[in-house]
């Protein structure tokens, strides 16, 4: 059985803004499901409905089994919860939130200190837990609220942009606990506007524009959907002539920077080597080589016709695509 | 169905306390609560003493005994007021999604804020009582009747708490429910908190007649300055459930209409 099942679900606010318009998605049992999308693409109002916070208009969702609606409270004992920019109190210590956070699922007084010790030993947070959350970083205000979304040990965790505007290194941080969540089975569905989380994480991502999906499948079939990798290969010495036309028996020709050839390789990522050793053995010393693999924005790019891009300010947006390919990540 | 509602009870209790903390961990909710009254009774008593000699002031040994009713009023009014901005608060920054996320009673959600409030009263309560007996305050009731102080002055945080958490609940903006701090003081110059009715001049002295907090104010008065009488008890416990009763159900349509809202 799924661990999420959504057909057709729909939210419209007042004034007839729809802000989730038909969405359909299926999340197995033990999956890492990524929610990618820019701002304002409906990621949360989804979230929000599956977590039984916001009444869908249209449709339905099952979570964990249960009809979001009709089930709502079975739905809340099933899942844990962390939103988006981590809303704790900061004059509550990190102790005390997770302890709230284990009477609020029904645990004893005894179970719910055992647990929260442990999960709070678990995220790195024992040494901070009698402070107050107000004093913590937003790398660590991430992780209790990661911790306090386990406390009842939930089968469904709901991760609502969990690493926005977080630090590289927390960010990591959080992407390993996530992983390793996931590998003692529990089911993570989580949104995102980084591209580079739903790729590392995922094993099938969801691609939301405008309350609507426009492309699902693993992070792998999205990507050969939208074409094959690029290989730019740098030449020591020899005849640039001669490196494109071995190029070109492994795929087209792209244009590519001066004294760079660069192949679009027909046959995939498993081509490099035949391309090296093709050639080795005309006598072309090979420099520098660098496999360009489609990125997940470029298959935002060709379902939209936009860009969803991280920019080193951790502040992603959607932005209009441009011609020159931008948003490829090298590999 | 039992476990149900020991798990709703200890979510009340675990909000209370958080709720309590909260308060005392955040000194801008503390000072109404505790420090204003106290000066305000402190520069009242002081400042118009000679009111007790007035024509038709009630018979009482000292301004002090007059004025510890509306002092603790005003304190429960205002922890109303600041349980609010607080519940407020907490819907601006989402720690609320956390709450209606779990597996509990939504109402068990204002329930934990009243009980928090009520706490309040409670602190607020004792504190004046403290000060009365301080500073020479006659207790006619003593000890119950002190006690039954305690209990008006708590039911009476969470009737206007409610009355707060309505507010709080239906526009989601503690700037919204702090704008009503100057409404305090307006409903509790208009009642006999601070003066006789009788003495206050038309059309004041009418509202004050009718003010519920009025008829909350006597009964605690009563412990101070006179006898028990059945009448004023009765209209009290009636003032406090007739508050109690409309802001509780004000609070729970707004918490109905966030949830269909959207949280």
């Amino acid at each position: 059985m799924p661990a999420i099942e959504v057909t057709g679900l729909e939210r419209e606010f007042e004034g007839g803004i729809r802000a989730v318009d038909g969405v359909d998605l299926e999340v197995a049992a033990g999956g890492i499901y990524a929610f990618l999308g820019p701002n304002g693409a409906g990621k949360t109002t989804t979230v929000r409905m599956l977590t039984t916070l916001l009444r869908p208009t249209g449709g339905s969702a099952r979570v964990a089994g249960h009809e979001v609606i009709a089930e709502a409270a079975a739905v809340r004992r099933s899942i844990g919860v962390a939103l988006q920019e981590a809303a704790l109190d900061p004059l509550m210590t990190g102790r005390e939130l997770i302890a709230l956070q284990a009477t609020l699922h029904g645990l004893g007084g005894g179970e719910g200190r055992r647990r929260g010790g442990a999960l709070l030993e678990r995220v790195g947070l024992s040494g901070a837990a009698d402070r107050r959350v107000g004093t913590y970083s937003g790398g660590m205000r991430r992780r209790l609220d990661l911790a306090a979304a386990l406390v009842h040990e939930p089968r469904v965790l709901f991760l609502d942009e969990p690493t926005t505007g977080l630090d590289p290194v927390s960010r990591k941080a959080i992407w390993e606990e996530v992983a390793a969540l996931n590998r003692e089975g529990a089911t993570v569905f989580l949104t995102t506007q980084y591209l580079e989380e739903a790729d590392r994480l995922a094993d099938r991502v969801g691609i939301i524009a405008r309350g609507r999906i426009v492309a699902e499948g693993t992070p792998g079939s999205l990507k050969a959907e939208v074409g094959h990798p690029h290989l730019e290969i740098g030449l020591a010495e020899g005849s640039i002539e001669r490196a494109e036309g071995i190029g070109a028996a492994f795929g087209r020709l792209q244009p590519a920077r001066d004294g760079k050839v660069l192949v679009e390789l027909e046959g995939g990522a498993t081509q490099v080597a035949r391309v090296v050793r093709a050639l080795d053995d005309a006598g072309l010393a090979v420099e520098s080589l660098e496999l360009v693999e489609p990125t997940l924005d470029d298959v935002f790019v060709a379902k939209t016709g936009e860009h969803i891009e991280a920019g080193a300010s951790g502040e992603p947006a959607a932005a209009p695509a441009a011609a020159d390919g931008e948003g490829s990540a090298r590999a | 169905m039992i476990r149900g509602l020991a798990v709703n009870l200890r979510v009340v209790g675990a909000l209370g306390r958080r709720s309590v903390r909260q308060t005392f961990r955040r000194p801008q909710l503390v000072a109404p609560i505790l420090v204003f009254p106290t000066l305000l009774l402190a520069i009242q008593t002081g400042g118009a003493g000679g009111a007790v000699d007035l024509a038709g002031f009630p018979d009482v040994n000292g301004f002090l005994d007059f004025m510890l009713a509306g002092a603790m009023i005003q304190s429960c009014l205002l922890a109303g007021n600041s349980g609010g901005i607080a519940l407020a608060v907490d819907l601006e920054m989402g720690f609320t999604d956390r709450l209606f996320a779990a597996p509990i009673s939504r109402f068990a959600i204002v329930a934990g804020r009243l009980a928090g409030t009520s706490v309040l009263g409670i602190v607020t309560a004792i504190w004046f009582i403290a000060i009365g007996l301080l500073f020479g305050a006659d207790f006619e009731q003593g000890v119950a009747g002190m006690a039954l102080m305690v209990v008006f002055v708590s039911l009476s945080a969470i009737a206007f708490g409610a009355l707060s958490a309505a507010i709080a609940l239906y526009t989601g903006k503690a700037s919204v429910v702090q704008g009503l701090f100057p409404l305090v003081f307006v409903v509790l110059f208009l009642s006999n908190a601070f003066f006789p009715a009788d003495l206050m001049l038309a059309p004041a002295s009418q509202i004050a007649e009718y003010n519920p907090i009025s008829f909350i104010v006597d009964g605690i008065r009563d412990q101070v300055i006179g006898g028990f009488d059945a009448v004023v008890f009765a209209e009290t416990v009636g003032a406090i459930a007739l508050v109690g009763a409309v802001s509780i159900s004000l609070s729970a349509v707004a918490l109905r209409r966030r949830l269909r809202l959207g949280g």
